[in-house]
């Protein structure tokens, strides 16, 4: 095996070569390593710390070689830059939290590594996960002495959507097999369908928050991305599982292997399509790309069945309101007392939060902020607030619905590929409208993905989303599978890499 | 109902965050913006319905845990301190508040 084929591998060929020792963690690393500052000028990652990486792959080996190794050993990945790392720092983007060193790592973090996989780096997203375009990163990224932006490999005048833009890029241009990524209204599904590569955010509970920045508590998930739905369960596999001590909201609800019904047949799945997903809002090339992927899912044997997400268009105010909402509260932990950012100027106590939080967060934060500060004050909190939660139910309930009559559901992720970088400038409503397709399955908690369909204007990758019910991710993992069986769309790659 | 300049001074008073004039001023422009789209939402008929906080109660009963009030975690004063802007013999250091 010679090393420039190792990024070509996905993450259980790869698995693979190590187990079978074809090649060493330590050689995939250096590997991986070499390649993300080869293409740093992408902007994906924040971080690099080659020896902990190295010193991670040698403990690896050690373990294949005593024949201990985990599903993942040796296996380079990337962590975006929410979840908190000891041998990284830890930013979320934010100059609130720029150097800032965590003293713990977060679950999932810990759960990929008990699995073997070793870790490359951290990648770039959006200040505090808040951003659709991965254009609010307040961090410079490697090799860079200031933020720059991310750049989609596909076109690298593009956006790579967000928040995980960062993630998404690491995926599409072959500097890791397989990365984390945070999803509160989108942030895998969106990156991943831009970028023309597969993510899944699994079950609202599934997969532990501790040590994932909080963004909005009720909605925030973690999930993998990679080239594709088998690479995807690996790893979501590692992911999962209850974590009673550290995260109260942690399902009890056992770890699973994601990977045991990927061959299943899909002969006679229902596979319901929403009619509100297709209005006027959507693009000709993504509706194009998406209807050629439910023609594969027809000759799969699959059986398409017409049905109604009737407040699809109300996702919007619903999730700009809640998350905002919780945001506020959660960013309130940052006041310049015990971590992070704190100015150098100021006249009392008060003046120090203040002007450490204007100096701190960047434009698209202290909006949500004064948003969800707004709706949770008093006289406001019935009107805003507690009417965006019980709309939040009638959401659900549609969902529930809508799932007596199919067994997933499918359209698109967005309504448009991948926009030009600046292309939406000063105005933050035309990000929050393009997040109207993956906003119903966050608010309802529900497992959702993005698998590559086919390409749109000027050969941007288009994803096609899948939304299952609670906790039926082994499902469409199997359905993305099968897809990906009957098509090569995740296998393509960007030129010039 | 759109938001006033005073309403922006209020919320960002109650955020902490201080808003440079034009800061200010592009907020409420964008804020009113937003409450534009808000509108919709606080038309429908929400009447009888429990809100709901965490997704999955939608099809099962979930009940937020309690654990056992012990100590489960080692002391980690020094790690936990080591990104703080001012300490001092273990403490966070603040502005005077109390004269």
């Amino acid at each position: 095996m010679t090393s420039t084929a190792l990024h070509d591998l996905g993450v259980a060929q790869l698995a693979t070569e190590l187990r079978e020792r074809r090649v060493s963690a330590v050689e995939a690393a250096q590997h991986f390593l070499t390649r993300a500052k080869a293409h740093q000028n992408l902007g994906a990652f924040v971080a690099l710390n080659e020896e902990a990486t190295l010193t991670q792959a040698q403990a690896a080996d050690a373990r294949i070689a005593a024949g201990t190794a985990g599903t993942l050993e040796g296996v380079p990945i990337a962590h975006k830059d929410i979840f908190v790392t000891r041998s990284f720092p830890s930013t979320a983007g934010s100059k609130m939290l720029a150097g800032y060193q965590s003293p713990f790592d977060a679950t999932v973090v810990t759960k990929l590594a008990d699995a073997g996989a070793v870790t490359l780096g951290k990648l770039n997203c959006d200040e505090f996960a808040m951003g659709s375009a991965n254009e609010n990163s307040a961090v410079a990224p490697v090799g860079f002495d200031a933020p720059a932006p991310v750049r989609n490999p596909w076109d690298t005048h593009r956006i790579p959507g967000g928040s995980s833009g960062g993630s998404a890029v690491a995926v599409a241009a072959r500097l890791a097999p397989a990365v984390t990524g945070t999803d509160t209204g989108g942030s895998i599904r969106q990156p991943a369908s831009f970028c023309g590569i597969t993510g899944i955010k699994p079950t609202y509970g599934r997969a532990s928050r501790y040590g994932m920045i909080a963004f909005a508590s009720s909605l925030d998930q973690a999930g993998p991305m990679a080239r594709s739905a088998e690479d995807c369960a690996l790893l979501l596999s590692a992911m999962c599982g209850p974590d009673p001590d550290r995260d109260s909201t942690s399902l009890d609800v056992p770890a699973e292997n994601f990977s045991a019904k990927l061959n299943d047949s899909i002969e006679g799945l229902r596979i319901g399509i929403p009619a509100e997903f297709f209005g006027e809002g959507l693009a000709p090339d993504v509706r194009a790309a998406v209807d050629a992927a439910l023609k594969e899912y027809e000759k799969l044997g699959a059986q398409l069945v017409p049905i109604s997400l009737p407040r699809t268009e109300l996702s919007i105010p619903v999730y700009y309101i809640i998350a905002p909402a919780e945001a506020s509260s959660n960013l309130s932990r940052f006041d310049g007392v015990k971590f992070g950012h704190r100015a150098k100027n100021y006249t009392d106590l008060v003046d120090m939060y203040k002007k450490t939080r204007a100096e701190g967060f960047g434009d698209e934060v202290k909006r949500r902020i004064m948003i969800g500060t707004y709706v949770l004050s008093h006289g406001y909190y019935d009107a805003y607030y507690l009417q965006a939660q019980k709309i939040r139910r009638m959401i659900a309930d549609d969902f529930q619905n809508a799932f007596k009559h199919c067994d997933l559901i499918a359209g698109p992720v967005a309504p448009t590929v991948a926009w030009k970088l600046g292309e939406h400038g000063n105005d933050p409503l035309a990000d929050y409208l393009a997040d109207i397709f993956t906003l119903p399955a966050s608010l309802a908690g529900l497992p959702g993905m993005s698998v590559p369909a086919g390409f749109g204007e000027s050969g941007m990758p288009v994803g096609l989303q899948l939304i299952g019910n609670y906790f039926h991710e082994a499902r469409l993992l199997n359905a993305a599978h099968r897809l990906q069986q009957a098509t090569d769309f995740h296998l393509r790659q960007p030129g010039g890499l | 109902m759109a938001l006033t300049p005073q309403d922006i001074a209020r919320i960002a008073n109650l955020a902490r965050l201080e808003l440079t004039p034009s800061e200010s001023e592009r907020m409420l422009t964008q804020l009113n913006g937003f409450f534009g789209i808000v509108e919709k939402m606080r038309a429908v008929d929400t009447s009888g319905l429990t809100p709901l906080a965490h997704p999955v109660a939608a099809i099962q009963d979930v009940t937020l845990r309690l654990r056992e009030d012990v100590a489960s975690e080692p002391n980690q004063r020094e790690a936990n301190q080591q990104s703080a802007p001012a300490v001092e013999r273990g403490l966070f250091l603040v502005p005077k508040v109390i004269e």
